[in-house]
């Protein structure tokens, strides 16, 4: 069984391209934000977007999404919320695969099993969990595949060849490739050595590579499309629609992310 | 009797708890982390330099006081005082950063990363880097800096670079968080985490460099008394100045443990760190254990007169021996440490540390209902000179 994530990368590599996909978090700027920000990130070529979820310490990330789940959870964003947030989009006619993006605290306490069933039920597609390395996931894992959902895994330039060809049997849709060594936040620069870390990863598995952490500009998503199957971008994006009037947003985010997909296609 | 088969402390898990939740990017660190250290932790070289050390620089072994006026004054049974706030830096924690410093050298690391709440890890961990001559960074909140303003200013003179860290509460949890960021970042330097808290292989290696309290304690009391205690009891905060008392009396089924967490202004008020009271299982920093939450798993603030009380997740260890009834849990409000201390101080001349008062409170309050040939066993884990601002603000005394 493919899924929506798989047949996505499939179809893009048909077509020669990278996908892109954007990174928004449930309750920012406002409560509702998402619901109008998703179709906009679509209209200006998004193949697949990650929907944040909120967590009060997220240690993996620097001060934008430090800041937007902050802003998030003054908004009273639960997980249940984010949940509906997916059902939403789905009910007003987004397409495109969903991936939910969060700590796992807030997951275990809503209940691993419970919590990807409801996913599912949403109509989400998959789960990145950045503190949730393979040797704890388990009941994740089992709960996914029952539901026939992706657990999409990260590999960082800091694992070793080893490490990551069992990291990578165990993901599911993509690997999620961390770009450099540090916290999520925009970047003026791509880290040198990373061309060198995807080969290692391709020489260790089949699955699309989706680099994120520090993709900022047209100009990474051009060299990340050079290098790889898919590019994500997230706090960038977030500090961009943050510094436009409420009024600005949409449509600015959907230039942003028009840009980005020039950038990739021409590459 | 603790099963060994579920306890698993070489693969990180202590029953259901523990475990390794950390971003991909730190789990080579941590892999070579926990090889050097089971490599080291049979090691008679290793140890033996840091015996040495210990001897020579950090003052051990540390006293055991009788403290004949406060048991007097309690009436009941005999209270014993494991003197950790007679260690060089002024508690405990001086026993967790030499051996992790140590480690750090023969790791050939140069630049330290440490977090700290009540600011006596940060000292700590100041002092070993300057001792072996190590660049050292210590993150702080905000909040905690401005409670123990005189440990920020030991740690620079001691020639650590201290960052406040302006996020959450600005209290330790926030700390950590930073000092885990900066780690992601530099994958490179050692992060010397203070408390049996975190990923593995942190709750085992500082349960192990802690145990030195509980080891020597056993050999001073039988030698003072030709018996065990009956009761041991010990402030956590994480818990590692309580599980190294704990730990070498766990095999011990007549000695009874008991930790005691800060209760704040009553756990029914919401604004106390008492884990096993008002916690449930989560996953936090690394680890899985007793947290404190709202119902959608967003850490709880938490609070307590002492910073090193002052956080959201008990060590797993200690998790476990609640689980497993070995050891019981119990809290002391703010007033009652501030009462202890105060008792401590008429009865015994010893000024302890906010953190370890809350320990003394419990030992007040038990002593009376016990009888004169018993013993009760406080791991007095720090002194309290650093406290003794907000003790004056708490009294309304200007100094």
């Amino acid at each position: 069984m493919s899924s929506r994530i798989a047949a996505t990368f499939a179809r893009l590599a048909e077509e020669g391209r990278c996908a892109l996909m954007p990174f928004l978090s449930v309750g920012y700027p406002e409560r509702d934000s998402v619901l109008e920000l998703a179709p906009a990130l679509i209209r200006g070529g998004a193949d697949l977007l990650e929907i944040g979820m909120p967590f009060s310490d997220p240690l993996a990330d620097g001060a934008t999404i430090q800041r937007t789940t902050e802003i998030a959870l003054r908004n009273g964003i639960t997980p249940t919320d984010c949940l509906e947030t997916i059902k939403a989009l789905r009910a007003s006619g987004v397409e495109v695969p969903l991936l939910l993006m969060g700590y796992i605290n807030p997951m275990f306490q809503y209940g691993i099993e419970r919590f990807v069933a409801a996913a599912a039920a949403a109509g989400a597609d998959g789960f990145i969990v950045p503190d949730l390395p393979p040797e704890e996931a388990d009941e994740f894992h089992a709960a996914t595949k029952q539901h026939g959902l992706d657990l999409v895994f990260l590999l960082a330039p800091t694992s070793t060849d080893e490490r990551i060809r069992q990291v990578a049997e165990l993901s599911s849709g993509f690997v999620y490739c961390v770009a450099l060594k540090g916290v999520t936040g925009a970047r003026s620069e791509l880290a040198s050595d990373l061309g060198a870390f995807l080969e290692r990863v391709r020489q260790a598995t089949d699955l699309p590579r989706a680099v994120g952490f520090g993709i900022s500009r047209p100009e990474h998503v051009a060299q990340v499309a050079r290098m790889a199957e898919g590019a994500i971008c997230a706090s960038a994006l977030l500090d961009y629609i943050g510094s436009l009037e409420p009024s600005a947003r949409v449509a600015g985010a959907e230039t942003f992310v028009r840009e980005l997909r020039e950038a990739a296609d021409a590459a | 009797m603790l099963k060994e088969p579920v306890v698993s402390p070489l693969s990180g898990h202590f029953g259901p708890f523990g475990g390794r939740y950390i971003p991909e990017t730190l789990m080579t660190a941590v892999d070579e982390l926990t090889a050097a250290y089971l490599q080291v932790r049979d090691d008679a070289a290793f140890q033996q330099q840091l015996a040495e050390l210990h001897r020579s620089y950090t003052g051990r072994p540390t006293a055991l006081t009788f403290a004949a006026r406060l048991s007097a004054e309690c009436g009941g049974a005999q209270i014993w005082l494991k003197r950790e706030d007679l260690a060089h830096t002024g508690a405990h924690k001086i026993n967790n950063a030499l051996g992790q410093g140590l480690l750090a050298q023969r790791m050939g690391k140069r630049r330290i990363i440490a977090e700290t709440g009540a600011g006596q890890h940060g000292v700590a961990t100041a002092a070993v880097c300057a001792l072996l001559g190590m660049e050292c960074v210590v993150y702080m909140g905000t909040e905690d800096m401005a409670r123990q303003q005189p440990n920020v200013f030991r740690m620079r003179l001691l020639g650590a670079e201290v960052r406040g860290v302006d996020t959450g509460a600005r209290t330790l949890k926030d700390a950590v968080n930073e000092a885990m960021r900066d780690w992601v970042t530099n994958p490179d330097s050692y992060y010397l985490l203070g408390s049996a808290l975190g990923p593995h292989p942190y709750p085992l290696m500082v349960r192990d460099f802690q145990s030195v309290i509980g080891r020597e304690a056993r050999a001073q009391i039988l030698a003072a008394t030709g018996r065990l205690p009956d009761l041991i009891i010990a402030c956590v905060g994480g818990g590692s100045n309580a599980i190294g008392m704990f730990y070498p009396f766990l095999d011990d089924a007549d000695v009874e443990l008991r930790g005691v967490e800060a209760g704040g202004h009553g756990v029914a008020t919401g604004m106390h760190a008492a884990r096993f009271a008002g916690g449930r299982l989560g996953i936090f920093q690394g680890t899985r254990s007793y947290v404190l939450q709202d119902t959608n798993g967003q850490i709880a603030t938490t609070h307590s007169i002492s910073a090193g009380l002052d956080y959201a997740a008990v060590g797993p260890e200690h998790a476990w021996l609640h689980d497993e009834e070995r050891a019981s849990y119990v809290d002391a409000t703010d007033d009652d440490a501030l009462a202890a201390f105060q008792t401590l101080c008429r009865t015994e001349g010893i000024i302890p540390a906010l953190e370890s008062s809350h320990a003394v409170a419990e030992a007040i309050r038990l002593a009376p209902t016990m009888n004169k040939d018993q013993i009760i066993l406080v791991n007095l884990s720090g002194r309290g000179d650093k406290d003794i601002f907000t003790v004056a603000k708490t009294l309304g005394v200007e100094i």
